[in-house]
C-alpha cells in the first residue's frame, strides 16, 4: 500500500514553541511575578491551589494581549531589528493563527480567573488585555509619543490583579503597586529607544525620541525618575513596606537617579563614543530594579507570620 | 511494501501535537483538582435552606 498524502508541506512551519514564543514569555515572568507578590501582599490569604490557578490564568491573559499585539504589530516588527526574528516577521506563524490565538486565550484566561477566583479579578484582567491590545497596540502606539506613558498602564494592572483575587477588592497598596510599574514604565523604555537608535525611526513608531530628540528624551527620564524614587521610597512607608524593602528602595533609586543624572547630561556625541554604555546600563539596572522593590514586597509579606515583616 | 518518508516536518508536527496533548490533560487536572477545592471549601452545614444536622432546624441566612 501507497502513503500518498496531499497535505501541504510548509518550510517554515512551526513548533510549539513558536507559538509560546508569540505569547511573549519575558513580559508573562514580570506579569506572574508581580501578580503573585500582589497576591501574596494582600492580608488575606488564597488556597495555594486556588492561587496558582488564578496566577496561571493572568499569564495566559497576558499571553494573549501579547499575541493578539504581534499580530496587530506584524509589519513594524518586521521593520525593527530587535522584533524582526518573531513568529509572525520570521514566516513561521500566520497572522490569521495569531490572532485567533489571542482571542481564544483571552476568552479562556478571563472565563476560568472568574471561576477560580472573582468576577472583579476577571473584569480587570479583560481590561487590561484591552488597554494592551486595543487602547496601547492599535490606538496609541503610533498615534502619539505619550504611547509608553499612558499604555504602560497595562502592565502595571498585574499586581492590582494579584491583590484582588485574594481580597476581591481594589486597595491603596494595590494601587502603589501599579504606580511603581507606571512610573517605572517610561525611563526603562525610553533608554532603550535610545540606545536602539533608527528602530523607531525606521518602524516610523511615533517614540519620543524620534518626535522629540534625543535630549529631549534624556530630560523626561530624570524627570520620570525622580518622581518615581519619590513614590517608591515613599511606600516603604505604608502597609505593604517596611524596613528591608525601604532599604533595597534608598539603595537602588539612588543608583538609579545616578543613572538617569548621567543620562541627562550626556550628549549623542558622548553616547556614541562609548557605544551608548551609560543608556544600556541604565536599561540593566532597570529590570533589577523592578525585580528587587516587588522581591522585597514579597518578603516583608512573607515574614509577617513570624511578626519580622513590615512596621509592626 | 509501504513507502514512508520520514520528512522533517512530521516529525515538528508530532512535537506540537504532542505538546497540545499534554496541556490539555495538564488543563483537565487542574480544573479537577480546582472543582475539588471549591466544593471542600463550601460550609454546607451552614449553606442557605439546608436542615442542620443537630437541630433539625432550617437555616435560613
Amino acid at each position: 500500500m501507497t502513503d500518498v498524502t496531499n497535505t501541504p508541506v510548509q518550510q517554515n512551519e512551526a513548533e510549539l514553541g513558536d507559538y509560546f514564543a508569540l505569547m511573549k514569555p519575558r513580559v508573562m515572568q514580570l506579569v506572574v511575578f508581580t501578580a503573585v507578590v500582589g497576591m501574596l501582599a494582600a492580608p488575606v490569604s488564597v488556597h495555594p491551589l486556588i492561587g496558582f490557578a488564578s496566577i496561571l490564568f493572568v499569564a495566559i491573559g497576558a499571553g494573549a494581549s501579547g499575541a493578539l499585539n504581534m499580530w496587530w504589530d506584524a509589519d513594524i516588527d518586521a521593520v525593527m531589528r530587535r522584533t524582526s526574528k518573531r513568529p509572525i516577521p520570521a514566516g513561521k506563524v500566520t497572522p490569521g493563527e495569531a490572532m485567533s490565538l489571542g482571542v481564544a486565550l483571552s476568552g479562556l484566561s478571563v472565563m476560568m480567573l472568574a471561576l477560580s477566583a472573582n468576577l472583579l479579578a476577571a473584569f480587570m484582567l479583560a481590561f487590561t488585555i484591552f488597554f494592551y491590545a486595543v487602547v496601547y497596540s492599535m490606538w496609541l502606539k503610533r498615534a502619539t509619543p505619550q504611547n509608553i506613558v499612558i499604555g504602560g498602564a497595562a502592565g502595571a494592572f498585574p499586581p492590582v490583579i494579584g491583590w484582588i483575587i485574594a481580597t476581591g477588592t481594589f486597595s491603596v497598596e494595590a494601587w502603589l503597586m501599579f504606580a511603581l510599574i507606571f512610573m517605572w514604565t517610561p525611563p526603562h523604555f525610553w533608554a532603550l529607544a535610545l540606545f536602539m537608535r533608527s528602530d523607531y525611526d525606521d518602524a516610523n513608531v511615533p517614540m519620543l525620541t524620534v518626535t522629540h530628540g534625543r535630549p529631549a528624551t534624556r530630560r523626561h527620564i530624570i524627570a520620570y525618575t525622580v518622581l518615581l524614587a519619590i513614590l517608591a521610597v515613599g511606600t516603604g512607608f505604608t502597609a505593604i513596606g517596611g524596613p528591608i524593602y525601604l532599604a533595597v528602595a534608598v539603595v537602588l533609586n539612588v543608583l538609579f537617579l545616578m543613572g538617569a543624572w548621567r543620562i541627562w547630561h550626556r550628549d549623542e556625541e558622548d553616547a556614541e563614543e562609548d557605544n551608548y554604555l551609560v543608556e544600556r546600563k541604565f536599561f540593566r539596572l532597570s529590570l533589577y530594579y523592578l525585580f528587587a522593590h516587588f522581591g522585597a514586597i514579597l518578603l516583608e509579606a512573607a515574614l509577617k507570620p513570624w511578626g519580622l515583616g513590615g512596621w509592626s | 511494501m509501504s513507502i514512508r518518508t520520514e520528512h522533517e516536518i512530521h516529525g515538528r508536527r508530532k512535537g506540537r501535537n504532542v505538546g497540545v496533548g499534554i496541556m490539555l490533560a495538564g488543563f483537565v487536572v487542574l480544573i479537577m483538582a480546582l472543582t475539588f477545592v471549591k466544593i471542600t471549601q463550601i460550609d454546607f452545614a451552614n449553606a442557605p435552606g439546608t436542615v442542620g444536622p443537630a437541630s433539625g432546624t432550617e437555616v435560613t441566612d
